[in-house]
């Protein structure tokens, strides 16, 4: 590699770093206000404007906490486990692209730390890495609830691991790519036709993932709120049953690194969500209009275009994101939690058949060439 | 008793009930009344008979209390602890008049024994200090809430 590209990518690897850093803190607090206004309360407003500073001290909090180490763990896997859950959360986010290209004195930078080959195949890999760093900490903790958390997680995983990856099945092959970039570029393209209806010039829409596979769409969405352990699907942490499940022995950092892990994961769910089923950078309706008038009124030149661009596609992707993070709280707040049968049920006996009908249905679409 | 509940197919499908309990959580947030009292700034009105600190009553500086006894003697907790005493201007007055408040339960039944309307409960409840505080008459001899 080139020194320009090593900057880009180190650049771009900041950018990523700080941002979903932030992500963290903000999310902590979003969840509380938000709890809080839905069950009419207000929430944590004390300490800084709307109470944004709650987050931080939280984060003094969780430094100086004493680091206390309970005397049955096994010190080794107690120790790692934190570690193993975050950083997978972490490197997900690598393959998800945030803006499109933009070509600097003859490079051509995409806005996506590694344009990988294998792109949502990574993605699958590592987040299922994660559950690695759950059952370690419920076994290492060397305790029943710790122990019931880790395999409630372990099972969840492999039932919803199943129907999440075969409901994107239908998305590849409508793009022909497991690329997340070339997924993202091709949702920019018009769709002209919806299964065999033509849809008539003047009402066409982009060729978002969620037109052309609802079906997938809701059954990807459903299981990455397994996959990320929220409620309606947080039998791993489940507080009413088995206290905190999987994270009980765990106290200060550690803790916090729990947290930070499954609003890393929440993050990267999203970001998967808007990139393979919102058009992931593509402008939201009305935004390219909004685009074409900064740069006209503003009289831009070439590259400030180019960068404005850039800025309206990354402000796009983050407003999704953002509605999708939104989502996930919301929920959380609305549906009560699965008992651990209906969530078997759920999984092996209402997903998996529809997500492979979805295939099949794609499949019958696509070799009638309706796709 | 089991209650069959008769459902239709978008019942079963769940998605627009979830739909519509999303809309509930969201109306709730968006347009219903907060409920929180931020408590420093506003306070919750309490009911003129509410039993909060104790204090003793006390006319033109003088304390009404004449060391009866009715009040340890009603009192289920056993809180207060009584001496009685002689002075020129009283006949019979406290010494010590002392309040256990860890012990007491704050029934009231002091201020409903007490026939010289002495013992009283003020409505204040906010009772956390830094210190410890004995209730000692000096204390309690403030008049506090002032009924």
């Amino acid at each position: 590699m080139e020194t320009f590209d090593w900057i880009a990518t180190g650049a771009k690897i900041a950018f990523l770093v700080v941002i979903l850093l932030q992500v963290v803190p903000i999310m902590s607090w979003v969840e509380r206000r938000g709890s809080a206004l839905m069950q009419n309360r207000l929430g944590p407003n004390r300490l800084g404007p709307l109470g944004l500073f709650q987050a931080i001290a939280d984060a003094i909090k969780f430094i100086w906490k004493e680091d206390s180490i309970p005397s049955h763990v096994i010190p080794f896997y107690y120790f790692i486990a934190p570690l193993v859950s975050f950083v997978p959360s972490f490197i997900t986010f690598a393959v998800i692209p945030f803006a499109s290209s933009i070509s600097i004195d003859g490079h051509v930078v995409h806005f996506q730390v590694a344009d990988l080959n294998v792109g949502l195949l990574y993605v699958f890999s590592v987040a299922s890495l994660g559950v690695y760093g759950i059952i370690m900490a419920g076994w290492a903790s060397n305790s029943k609830y710790t122990m019931l958390g880790a395999l409630r997680s372990a099972s969840q995983m492999i039932s919803y691991e199943l129907s999440m990856g075969l409901s994107v099945v239908g998305i590849i092959m409508c793009f022909s790519s497991v690329k997340l970039g070339d997924i993202a570029r091709q949702q920019g393209e018009l769709l002209t036709h919806l299964g065999p209806f033509v849809i008539p010039s003047s009402f066409h829409i982009p060729k978002w993932g969620i037109f052309v596979q609802p079906l997938g769409f809701l059954i990807f969405l459903i299981s990455v709120f397994a996959e990320t352990n929220r409620l309606p699907f947080d039998l791993p942490e489940g507080e009413s049953e088995i206290v905190a499940g999987y994270h009980l022995e765990y106290g200060s950092m550690k803790f916090a690194m729990f947290m930070m892990a499954e609003y890393l994961n929440m993050t990267t769910a999203s970001g998967l969500l808007a990139t393979l089923f919102f058009g992931g950078w593509q402008l939201l309706p009305g935004m390219g209009f909004l685009l074409h008038g900064f740069q006209n009124i503003f009289n831009l030149s070439s590259m400030a275009c180019e960068w404005t661009r850039i800025f309206f596609e990354i402000a796009s992707f983050g407003i999704k994101v953002v509605f999708f993070m939104w989502f996930f709280v919301w929920v959380r707040w609305t549906l009560p939690r699965f008992r651990y049968d209906q969530l078997m049920d759920l999984g092996w006996k209402v997903m998996l058949p529809l997500s492979l009908a979805n295939i099949g249905v794609t499949a019958a679409f696509a070799y009638y060439g309706w796709i | 008793m089991l209650i069959e509940k008769k459902k239709g197919i978008l019942q079963e499908l769940y998605l627009v009930e979830i739909i519509k309990g999303l809309w509930i959580t969201m109306r709730n947030m968006l347009f219903s009344r907060k409920v929180t009292i931020q408590f420093p700034e506003e306070r919750r009105e309490y009911s003129e008979r509410f039993r909060g600190a104790h204090y003793i009553k006390a006319t033109n500086g003088v304390e009404n209390c004449t060391a009866c006894m009715l009040c340890p003697t009603v009192c289920p907790a056993e809180c207060i602890h009584i001496e009685a005493g002689e002075r020129p201007d009283k006949e019979k007055y406290p010494v010590k008049f002392e309040i256990d408040v860890l012990r007491c339960c704050f029934c009231g039944m002091c201020e409903e024994a007490c026939p010289k309307d002495a013992i009283k409960l003020s409505n204040i409840y906010e009772m956390s200090t830094t210190y410890r505080e004995v209730y000692d008459k000096s204390f309690l001899l403030d008049q506090r809430g002032g009924k």
